[in-house]
């Protein structure tokens, strides 16, 4: 999923300091599960801005709304009634629905709610850890499913490097080497020849190395 | 027992403290309380489990949120106690009560009197 953070309330009052009414916007995908921008974070921090700005004595209108995915036309054209009743969208969806929010209603100021962070995995309850870059071009198949692009430092194709110090990383004692993960998974697997394998050049063209990416599928498009 | 607490208690039943969520705290400031504490089970006790660790966790996050809008952390709290502890929940009911009694009353409160009435409203305003 896409994780991202709450962005400091005082942060969202100064976004919106010129602002008498505005929407807050929720997601109900990978921001609800990593609890950042779901409905609960929604009514949060709509609660704490109306008394945000009863202490700053402004009248400020607060609406809620939660819809299914700010990155789909269809989902974002359930406000297009309502949207006109306020100034400005504070939007709990990660980046790309902040935007493609503020695509689809050009006219209407649209400010971040959160800080959106990578692609990842929670580890446990309130610890999510970055497991894609989406470079484009998966190598996992010849690193045991672990990926040296978003976990290694250096994003290194052949490693480790000599920073590798008893499994952990030399930017971090808190960061696993990748690439001490990736031998320990082939030795599991019972493939560590794999290992002695060199990794060709990348083609980084996939990456952002190639500017913004687009997909397009003929086979779907109508 | 018929032991006696503060009546500017209200109490407000939930079938356990894993119910209650960071937004019911919140509503309660917003609606003008002045104070909140959220009274469950002692520590491993649960009858759920895990109830009772959970409403603490988001009693840490109701405080950082009120903390920085400037309510106050200190506006709500989290006890412990057993359901046949009268004498306890007395003392905590007690401990509350003068904890918003030196907090002063809800910002929330006198802003809204405020702006209803176009004057500032003084003073403490809580029954005895």
């Amino acid at each position: 999923m896409i994780v991202a953070e709450r962005k400091p309330i005082e942060e969202i009052v100064e976004q919106v300091k010129e602002v008498r009414s505005l929407l807050v916007l929720g997601c109900n995908e990978c921001v609800t599960v990593c609890e950042a921008g779901g409905k609960k974070e929604v009514g949060v921090l709509a609660s704490a801005l109306r008394m945000v700005f009863l202490q700053q004595n402004r009248e400020v209108n607060v609406g809620e709304r939660t819809i299914e995915r700010q990155c789909d036309t269809e989902y974002l054209e359930e406000i297009r009634d309502m949207i006109d009743s306020y100034e400005a969208v504070v939007s709990l969806a990660c980046g790309v629905g902040i935007q493609f929010t503020a695509e689809r209603y050009p006219t209407k100021p649209v400010y971040p709610g959160v800080n959106t962070c990578f692609m990842g995995a929670a580890l446990e309850r309130g610890v999510w850890a970055e497991r894609c870059q989406g470079c484009g071009s998966c190598i996992l198949a010849s690193t045991g499913a672990v990926c040296p692009v978003a976990r290694c430092a250096k994003r290194l194709l052949n490693g480790p490097c000599g920073g590798s110090t008893a499994g952990k990383c030399e930017i971090s004692k808190d960061v696993e080497c990748a690439w001490q993960l990736i031998i320990d998974r082939l030795k599991a697997l019972g493939r560590l020849e794999e290992y002695e394998r060199l990794s060709p050049i990348k083609d980084w063209s996939t990456d952002r190395a190639g500017g913004p990416r687009k997909i397009i599928r003929e086979d779907l498009r109508s | 027992m018929r032991l006696g607490y503060p009546s500017s208690i209200r109490i407000i039943r939930v079938p356990c403290t894993g119910k209650v969520d960071v937004l019911h705290i919140l509503r309660c400031f917003e609606r003008g309380a002045d104070g909140v504490t959220v009274v469950g089970c002692r520590e491993g006790d649960c009858h759920y489990q895990t109830g009772n660790f959970r409403a603490k966790k988001r009693v840490e996050q109701a405080q950082q949120i009120l903390e920085r809008i400037g309510i106050g952390a200190g506006r709500v709290r989290m006890c412990n106690l057993s359901s046949s502890d009268a004498p306890l929940f007395v003392r905590f009911a007690q401990e509350m009560h003068a904890a918003v009694l030196s907090a002063g009353p809800n910002p929330i409160r006198t802003a809204r009197r405020e702006r209803r009435a176009g004057t500032q409203v003084p003073g403490v305003e809580l029954p005895a």
